[in-house]
């Protein structure tokens, strides 16, 4: 017999079953498209965040305070895992840290903004003028925080698109109008172009930016005892990608010094690079990818069960039809085939339709997310196919052999 | 009622002596069932030889083990102990697969209850030997087409079991048996669900073909009547063959199998 004679016969079967069919592929189509929901989402995410990254360039370097890795805080130094402006202004030198070619602090907080009557509740970044080129596109009107704004403690303020959309009407003309921030009147100097997600996923269009000094004196207040500027974050722009571990290094000892902390002292800031970031980033990912394979593995598990159960009922049922067929010349291979071809067609079927629930609901449900949407990769699509023919042979080859050793006598003889 | 065509024998009467071999011998056939503590001796030694185109009555009360005895002839089933061989060879040596091929090719089965595919028209149902001989879709359609022709079906093709009358599925049933263009066709109470209309158009088509293709045909039956269509009839009774006479032929010269040695006699 033909193996599509083989499959005919197979769908016949079940087509002869729809509900029931139906109900036992429900386990694998659950799983199959659960599993592939949200392995697409991940990689979604993914794709988000290695396109934020590299998109800031490859040869960017951050310098956290602490110990990222969570190690005990330091007990000896100033301030514990503090960095400050003067600390970027050091790296920034380039007869200490010849590598480092831009250097950009930043400090951020949430901040109110209010003009008329409308008021939000938007991200704020203190920075000064390397940040948008290290960092940030081109300003839409106007212009971004000078240096001059910084030296000053200017009051002036670039708005995010999405900030001026909610402040201004679309054809108003932003630029020397006050707006309050935190009650205190900025005035706007620029307007940013659309940019979507930044770095960890803050929206830069619902962001304003401000000079780091006024962001620290008027809306923060954060200083060191002797009276620094404190800042969450440096971002160093390396010469070039070849040499960030040089640059590592050349900070590293600047910051040890300006942080007096002895040769068997721990750092008390941590100096991460794109690929640091992209491996933290890979291990919860990959955590996440187990996770889900124990989900999977699981709901496959039991959508197999599943099948075999209602193979060993159909082969039951259907024991008269195979005494028949093993009558009129079926041989044990033509009904172990029979069968294994049905469990088979089942758990493939629930798998195609899994995955078309799972990587369409998936596709749909980001639809609705700006710059965000999920993946569906053919990778996962193999894979699921696969296992859901492996779990369609595993669970199906038992009743399959039991209906397969069935003497045909017996079996036509059968009530 | 039944009207036996006279001459049972016909075409038989005047083909040539020579082809006549034994397509059937069986010696001391036993088949015993064990239910639980209990043995059922359905068979206790039956010797029996059939010979090429001859059409057979096996008669018997209820219970007397003709229909394991036709199983076993139909190789459906296997005997507890003695010595079956069709067509010369000695189905004991065979494996499940020559089993299957013999199922397919040699034999054609006919039930009491018809046993057809339900929910699987008439034609499909005639073409399920043919999925099993590997034949392909075209040429099985085209056979199927014939049979049914053969069985005067042939415009029931498309129908379902349960669109058929009794004597028409028993009719695609047959299609079925004679699909493979098998030698032997073996009827288990073909007639038993039919009533004496359908019974006798079903007992005219198997004389047919015993007369014009030549077909070995072997019945179980409880009706007389049906036996009177055949050449010789097999009285068996506890497992053991009772009986075995020549009906007599109206006009006609001896059956062959007289002149042939007994199996008995001939070991
Ligand atoms: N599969 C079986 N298991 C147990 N006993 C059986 C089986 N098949 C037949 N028998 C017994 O064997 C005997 C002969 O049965 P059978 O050949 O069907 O008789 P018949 O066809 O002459 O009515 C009966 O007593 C029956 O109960
Ligand atoms: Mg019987």
């Amino acid at each position: 017999m033909h193996f599509y004679e083989s499959v005919r016969v197979a769908m016949l079967a079940l087509a002869a079953n729809k509900l029931r069919s139906g109900l036992t592929m429900l386990g694998i189509i659950i799983g199959v498209g659960a599993v592939i929901a949200l392995l697409s989402i991940g990689r979604g995410v993914e794709r988000f965040f290695v396109e934020q990254f590299t998109s800031l360039g490859t040869n960017l370097l951050y310098i956290f305070p602490g110990q990222l890795s969570g190690g005990p805080p330091q007990e000896r130094g100033r301030d514990v895992g503090v960095l400050t402006l003067n600390d970027s202004y050091a790296i920034a030198n380039p007869l200490r840290v010849p590598d480092v070619i831009a250097v950009s602090p930043e400090v951020t907080g949430r901040v109110v903004v209010a003009r008329g009557s409308s008021d939000l509740e938007v991200s704020v970044s203190g920075v000064t003028a390397t940040y948008q080129d290290a960092l940030l596109g081109e300003a839409a009107i106007g212009s971004f925080v000078g240096e001059t704004d910084v030296q000053e403690r200017g009051r002036v303020v670039v708005l995010g698109s999405d900030v001026f959309g909610s402040l201004f009407d679309p054809n108003e003309d932003p630029l020397e109008q006050t707006i309050r921030v935190n009650n205190i009147l900025f005035r706007v100097i620029g307007v940013m172009e659309e940019r979507g997600a930044g770095i960890g996923g803050a929206n830069l269009d619902e962001t304003i930016f401000v000079p780091l000094t006024t962001a620290s004196d008027r809306l923060f207040r954060r200083r060191t005892v002797s009276g620094d500027y404190i800042v969450n974050v440096i971002y160093a722009t390396v010469s070039s990608e070849e040499r960030m571990e040089a640059a590592q290094e050349q900070i590293a000892e600047l910051l040890r010094e300006r942080h007096n902390i002895d040769f068997q002292g721990e750092d008390d800031f941590s100096i991460i690079n794109q690929s640091d970031l992209l491996s933290i980033f890979g291990d919860i990912l990959g955590l996440f990818t187990l996770f889900l394979s124990a989900i999977a593995f699981i709901s496959l598990l039991v959508g197999g069960i599943g099948i075999m159960n209602i193979m060993l009922v159909s082969v039951t049922e259907r024991t008269r039809e195979i005494g028949l067929r093993k009558a009129v010349g079926a041989k044990r291979r033509n009904v172990l085939g029979q069968f294994l071809i049905e469990a088979v067609t089942l758990a493939l079927i629930g798998g195609i339709l899994g995955i078309i629930l799972g990587g369409g609901g998936a596709l749909a449900a980001t639809s609705f997310i700006n710059n965000f949407s999920a993946v569906v990769g053919i990778d996962a699509i193999v894979i699921a196919l696969l296992f859901s023919t492996a779990v369609g042979l595993f669970f199906g080859i038992y009743p399959a052999y039991r209906a397969s050793r069935l003497n045909p006598i017996d079996a036509l003889r059968y009530e | 009622m039944f009207k036996p065509s006279p001459g049972g024998t016909g075409a038989n009467g005047s083909e040539p002596q020579v082809d006549k071999y034994p397509v059937i011998e069986t010696i001391g056939l036993t088949k015993t069932y064990t239910m639980g503590d209990v043995e059922v001796h359905a068979l206790q030694g039956v010797d029996m030889t059939v010979h090429v185109g001859e059409m057979l009555a096996i008669m018997g009360p209820s219970g007397s083990g003709k229909s394991t005895l036709m199983n076993i002839i139909g190789c459906l089933d296997v005997p507890s102990s003695g010595l079956y061989r069709l067509d010369g060879i000695d189905v004991a040596m065979l494996d499940d697969n020559a089993l299957a091929d013999i199922r397919s090719l040699k034999v054609g089965y006919v039930f009491q209850n018809f046993n057809l595919l339900p929910r699987t028209t008439a034609q499909a149902n005639v073409e399920l030997p043919l999925l099993y001989a590997g034949i392909g879709g075209r040429e099985r359609r085209q056979r199927a087409e014939e049979v049914l022709k053969t069985v005067r079906l042939d415009h029931r093709g498309g129908h379902k079991p349960n669109e058929l009358s009794g004597g028409q599925q028993q009719r695609v049933a047959i299609a079925r048996a004679l699909i493979n263009r098998p030698q032997l066709i073996l009827a288990d109470e073909p007639t038993g669900n039919l009533d004496t209309r359908n019974s006798v158009g079903i007992m005219e088509l198997f004389q047919q073909l015993n007369e014009e293709q030549g077909i070995t045909i072997i019945f179980v039956t409880h009706n007389p009547e049906v036996a009177d269509y055949c050449d010789r009839v097999v009285r068996v009774r506890d497992g053991l063959i009772e009986s075995d006479e020549r009906n007599s032929p109206v006009g006609g010269e001896a059956p062959p199998f007289q002149a042939m040695p007994s199996v008995a006699t001939g070991q």
